[in-house]
């Protein structure tokens, strides 16, 4: 079974590698761009098929270590 | 002193470390790899050193805080145990719970290598015994992530119960965005820990030791540990 969990900072809380991107991007040309925000996807494959268990097991990676919850929050999607 | 120095892989400070702690206490340090369940009989300090442990990867420290050894630091300095980390070790020591909050990037994303002036807030702390309160105190930092945050409730209470024990200030004791080198919430460079036994900072002060640093004003924070330990004894 495929997953994808995705790491995002919370709202608020300042990011300045966003900031040097969105900087970036306006000096490339690339127009229309308001703001970004950057943030981490984890592809992840599990073993079994139950994806009930498979969210469990994601939300427990993402809490013990994939995401700092102090300041990110995280989106976990079985994804077949 | 007994103290404790862990060895995470990319760990690279732990040297520098057991050396200013040999120079103070007259003791050598242990030295003890993450993959250990429990820390040398008799520890009085444990010392988390700085360093890229992992690589930085996932997140600064966050790897090495999930390490077996830190669930041994964890129980020690839940009985009272004094705790140190610097600069990686205050990112361990975050990520591990000890102590509240994260080291983000820089504000000007720069890995910055330099001197720093901070001033101690308290003298009446295990970790700032050998300095007067108001004192500057002139150390080297070597981060890239140290930008410490916390939200505004955490922050609130590091300040009302008085656990900033070390600022960012400018050569003569003044705090303000100037002199707040990484962008740090509140200029903080090092807190302790609810029990006042878990110290984390940013700077290096193991780093001025000794004359031929060049500087020497490091040591009263290990000398005071030591007067610390043994006025307790």
């Amino acid at each position: 079974m495929k997953a994808r969990v995705t790491v995002t900072l919370k709202n608020g809380i300042l990011d300045p590698q966003g900031k040097a991107i969105e900087g970036a991007l306006k000096s490339l040309g690339v127009n229309g761009i308001a703001s970004v925000r950057q943030g981490k996807v984890f592809d992840i494959e599990l073993n079994g098929a139950d994806a009930a268990k498979a969210e469990e097991a994601l939300k427990a990676a993402a809490d013990k270590l994939l995401a700092n919850t102090v300041i990110e929050n995280y989106r976990v999607e079985v994804l077949s | 002193m007994k103290s404790a120095v862990l060895v995470f892989p990319g760990i690279n400070r732990e040297r520098d470390m057991a050396r200013a702690l040999k120079l103070a206490s007259g003791q050598e340090s242990t030295m003890v790899w993450h993959a250990e369940t429990s820390l040398p009989k008799g520890t009085d300090l444990v010392v988390v050193p700085g360093g890229f442990s992992y690589g930085d990867y996932l997140r600064c420290g966050a790897i090495a805080a999930r390490s077996p050894v830190m669930d041994a630091v964890r129980k020690f300095a839940a009985d009272g145990g004094l705790v140190m980390g610097v600069c990686n070790g205050f990112q361990i020591l975050c990520e591990s719970g000890l102590l509240p909050g994260i080291l983000m990037r820089n504000a000007k994303l720069k890995f910055l290598c330099h001197d720093v002036h901070l001033r101690v807030e308290r003298s009446d702390t295990a970790f700032t015994r050998g300095y007067n309160a108001g004192q500057v105190i002139r150390v080297p930092i070597a981060h890239g992530e140290g930008n410490y945050t916390a939200d505004v409730e955490t922050l609130k209470r590091l300040e009302g119960d008085g656990r900033v024990l070390y600022r960012y200030c400018s050569p003569t004791g003044e705090v303000g965005d100037m002199h707040n080198i990484n962008g740090a919430a509140a200029s903080i460079a090092g807190i302790v820990s609810e029990k006042g036994n878990v110290l984390g900072m940013m700077p290096h002060p193991e780093n001025h030791v000794e004359d031929i640093m060049g500087c020497t004003d490091g040591r009263g924070l290990f000398a005071g540990l030591v007067e610390h330990l043994e006025r307790a004894a």
